[in-house]
């Protein structure tokens, strides 16, 4: 059998699929806080949250309502994007223009009540949610066999992240969005109704943050805590990528989970961390960031 | 300091040596404790405008610091009380070194990051005995002599230690030292203009800042004969921030107050469980949305305005506004 | 000439501090009016006020019948006024094009982006690169130019010569002209008098956030000794 440094391959390889996967979270998540910090200069720490609030809308349309993985693949995120709308109206613009400080502090506080609510509602055991039936099994890809649906987390991710990249760099409603973080009140002067898509924009990375929770559940269960532990990595990934560039938010996602994965299987007992010390390495070599732009 | 402080001071140090007859003193001490916490947490957010979302792992890596010398080393409490806070500096020295690389929220994502590294590695070093903690450690006798084991002579102890911790605080803000800390909250461009070194202003407050953080953690394992994940855990990091935030995180006894409220909340409600959680996030979303600059924040501003009210009459508008508007763009 | 805009007793603010003290002044439709004054006297703060743009305001704003001064700064250019800033405003991550297309068409009879281009056959040229790779002369002319396509009626052009070379200042002089020939209406801001001159009807002289004199072209002669000294040229 083929090894990589005492490594066997479908160990290695296996271990670089969980990674890709655990990427594709912090991709789709860092996308959105990207997102939304440029339009709100807002870290929202409620990211994770709402990410969660994904799964476990999932986990009601199919206990409750009987829909399944696919239906909720598109009303969890439309729930949660709404939700976060309202967000955005209710708390979030009352405290634009002040010091950024006052926006992580309040996301922070959401952050504790929506877990807060969940745990005291559902404890802190995960709750199981099953691959969808089309999704089941996995295929033989000749050095490895690839499980269905974890192909398919980093198929729909990356799909997810071509398309926003798109719709942002290359459209003309995309244009607007990149013409507002720079100068909204300009932007406004023209005409365009800056505050609606300020709010939009919000419920947007609400959205990618609830869809990435719905392709979670199957994976790593519904569970109240599922956000917090996820959205401290993600703001590290954040702080090597830096938020001025999506293209630069996404690659980094994917690229320190695969990081993340190679390290699981050469120094298990790093993997945790390896994020964090990738970070610090970044900060003292490039502060900016890989993609940002000194500040 | 003046006559009036004095006298106040002496009022607060009578109060604090009644009080354990009249309140349960491990619930003293914990709140004591976790008032030395934020107020060391707050020279950094009221005083330099940094807002540090990793403070939880100076308190909780010092208290397994000092559990561990204490209990299996068989140090005095004294001993563990300076090796923890000697590796809050230390731990301190190198967050701050890399933090303040960056700005504003990269700043506080920075040290909450750095500051999740510090739980696990208490999560998996052998040490720290993960999920259990370090448990049972002993209270030795002080300096080998004074006897702590009840908890009415820790009090005092760890009152001693608290009030001195909060002395400090107070003694930088207002030194010279807090000056130039303050200028560069104001305008960080203009004191390095000056010719100060905003870096090392800022890295020696943030140690500062740690290393008492630390002397707290260190204390508390006195106290509870316990360390825990739960101290150095990002919620942790959280709860002093609320700390600072609800009693007035640009006054100097405000996070103290903060911490008192916070500590009683939570012994109030502990059997409700996630309620805790609730409340707090409730209380995070209030004070931001309602009134920002917390109680003690509130309070003197109100009395402000009234003395101002008062004496509008004889000194007609020579008071300036408490902020001065952005300068504005374009002429 | 009617007046398109009617400004009584404007005051604004940036924050606590008041910038403008009680502007009053009219700009008939078709005609080009200039706003002449120092650096810091509320030439700049007037448009802005007229737009609603980062500034409080209180006063009459009127362009045609509509009340400007209480509408939401979004809702003030779809009744057909549009702002050239200052700094221009050409967005760094967006292409020469996307810059041109950016404002959106809010009332009918604007320029076609073609007629924009034939206008400043340059940036035709440049369209693909990006808006700040442009040099200062070429940043102004879009800044202009992306302003005519939306079918507004009335133009806010805030200093475009400013810094620029003699034969841009020259070029961009023939476009205003050329602005007002298509029967735009023209409130200009600018400190180089000599440019002002040969374009405006009508002078306003702004000093401490008010207007302090008016001169009409015809009175020009009489009026330029004490134009040039407000201006301390």
């Amino acid at each position: 059998m083929t090894e990589i440094f005492g490594v066997p391959m479908p160990v290695l390889l296996g271990q670089i699929l969980i990674g890709l996967i655990n990427g594709s979270f912090y991709a789709v998540l860092s996308l959105g806080l990207a997102l939304i910090f440029g339009l709100l200069n807002i870290i929202n720490f409620a990211h994770g949250a709402l990410y969660m609030l994904g799964a476990f809308v999932a986990y009601w349309l199919l206990n409750l309502l009987g829909i399944p993985y696919w239906g909720a693949l598109l009303l969890a995120p439309l729930a949660v994007g709404v939700f976060g709308v309202l967000l955005e109206r209710v708390l979030l613009k009352p405290i634009a223009g002040l010091d950024h400080l006052y926006g992580l502090l309040l996301t922070f506080g959401l952050a504790l009540i929506l877990e807060g609510v969940l745990r005291d509602g559902y404890g802190s055991t995960g709750m199981p949610y099953a691959i969808p039936d089309g999704l089941k099994g996995g295929f033989n890809l000749g050095f490895m066999f690839m499980p269905t649906y974890r192909a398919w987390v980093i198929v729909a991710s990356l799909a997810v992240c071509l398309g926003t990249w798109l719709l942002v760099e290359k459209t003309p409603l995309g244009a607007r969005l990149r013409a507002a973080t720079e100068n909204p009140t300009l932007v406004r002067a023209f005409g365009i109704n800056v505050p609606l898509m300020i709010t939009l924009t919000f419920g947007f990375g609400a959205a990618l943050a609830a869809f990435a929770g719905v392709l979670a559940a199957p994976i790593y269960a519904v569970n109240p805590t599922m956000g917090a532990n996820l959205i401290i990595v993600v703001f590290a990934v954040v702080v090597i990528g830096g938020m001025g560039s999506i293209l630069g938010a996404i690659t980094t996602g994917f690229m320190l989970g695969l990081i993340e994965g190679l390290t699981k299987v050469y120094y298990p007992e790093g993997s945790a961390m390896v994020v964090f010390v990738i970070m610090a390495i970044v900060l003292l070599v490039k502060p900016a960031g890989l993609f940002g732009k000194a500040s | 300091m003046s006559t009036r402080s004095v006298i106040v001071f002496l009022l607060v140090v009578a109060l604090l040596a009644a009080a354990p007859f009249v309140v349960y003193p491990v619930f003293l001490m914990k709140a004591l404790l976790f008032a030395l916490f934020a107020s060391a947490f707050n020279l950094l957010l009221g005083y330099v405008g940094l807002l540090s979302f990793g403070h939880a792992a100076f308190f909780g890596f010092a208290a397994y610091v000092s559990a561990h010398v204490v209990k299996v080393w068989e140090w005095g409490p004294e001993g563990g009380i300076v090796a923890g806070t000697a590796v809050a500096a230390a731990l301190g020295l190198v967050f701050g070194w890399l933090a303040i690389r960056r700005q504003g929220i990269y700043f506080a994502m920075v040290t909450l990051a750095l500051a999740q590294m510090v739980y696990f590695v208490s999560l998996q070093a052998s040490f720290t005995h993960g999920e259990d903690g370090i448990q049972a450690v002993p209270r030795r006798p002080l300096f080998g002599i004074v006897d702590i084991s009840d908890n009415l002579s820790l009090y005092f102890f760890v009152a001693v230690v608290a009030v001195a911790g909060m002395l400090l605080v107070r003694r930088a803000i207002h030194s010279p030292f807090g000056e130039v800390l303050r200028a560069i909250r104001e305008n960080e461009q203009r004191a390095r203009s000056l010719g100060f070194r905003v870096d090392r202003y800022k890295l020696l407050a943030f140690v500062l800042s740690a290393a008492l953080a630390g002397v707290a953690g260190s204390t508390k394992i006195l106290v509870f004969q316990l360390a825990s994940l739960s101290d150095v855990e990002w919620m942790m990091s959280g709860e002093v921030v609320l700390m600072a935030l609800i009693g007035g995180m640009g006054t100097v006894w405000g996070p103290a107050l903060g911490a008192v409220v916070i500590v009683a909340m939570q012994n109030y409600l502990a059997q409700f469980g996630a309620m805790v959680t609730i409340l707090q996030g409730i209380i995070f979303v209030a004070v931001v949305l309602l009134f920002r600059r917390g109680i003690v924040g509130e309070a003197l501003a109100f009395w402000e305005k009234r003395r101002k009210a008062g004496a509008a009459d004889d000194t007609a508008s020579a008071t300036l506004p408490e902020r001065q508007g952005k300068a504005a763009p374009g002429e | 000439m009617p007046d398109l805009l009617t400004i009584r007793d404007l005051h604004a603010w940036y924050g606590e501090s008041h910038v403008l003290h009680g502007v009053t002044l009219s700009v008939p439709e078709g005609q080009v009016v200039t706003l002449l004054g120092r650096n810091g006297a509320g030439k700049t703060s007037t448009l802005r006020a007229i737009m609603g743009a980062g500034i409080t305001r209180k006063g009459s704003v009127q362009l045609g019948d509509s009340e400007l001064s209480s509408l939401a700064p979004h809702r003030i250019p779809r009744l057909g006024v549009a702002w050239c800033p200052e700094e221009r405003g050409i967005f760094a991550s967006l292409s020469v094009a996307e810059n041109l297309a950016l404002p959106p068409v809010l009332l009918a009879g604007g320029m076609s982006t073609e007629e924009v281009l034939d206008l400043f056959p340059r940036l035709r040229e440049k369209a693909g690169g990006q808006g700040t790779k442009l040099s200062g002369g070429e940043q102004q002319m879009l800044a202009i130019g992306r302003i005519l396509r939306t079918g507004a009626r009335l133009l806010l052009l805030d200093e475009p010569t400013e810094g620029l070379a003699p034969v841009i200042v020259q070029q961009i002089g023939q476009i205003i002209s050329v602005l007002r020939e298509r029967g735009f209406t023209i409130l200009l801001v600018e400190q180089n008098f000599k440019f002002a001159s040969r374009l405006a009807d009508r002078h306003y002289v702004v000093e401490h956030g008010q207007v302090v004199d008016c001169v009409e072209r015809a009175d020009l002669a009489a009026g330029r000794g004490r134009l040039e000294t407000y201006l301390g040229v």
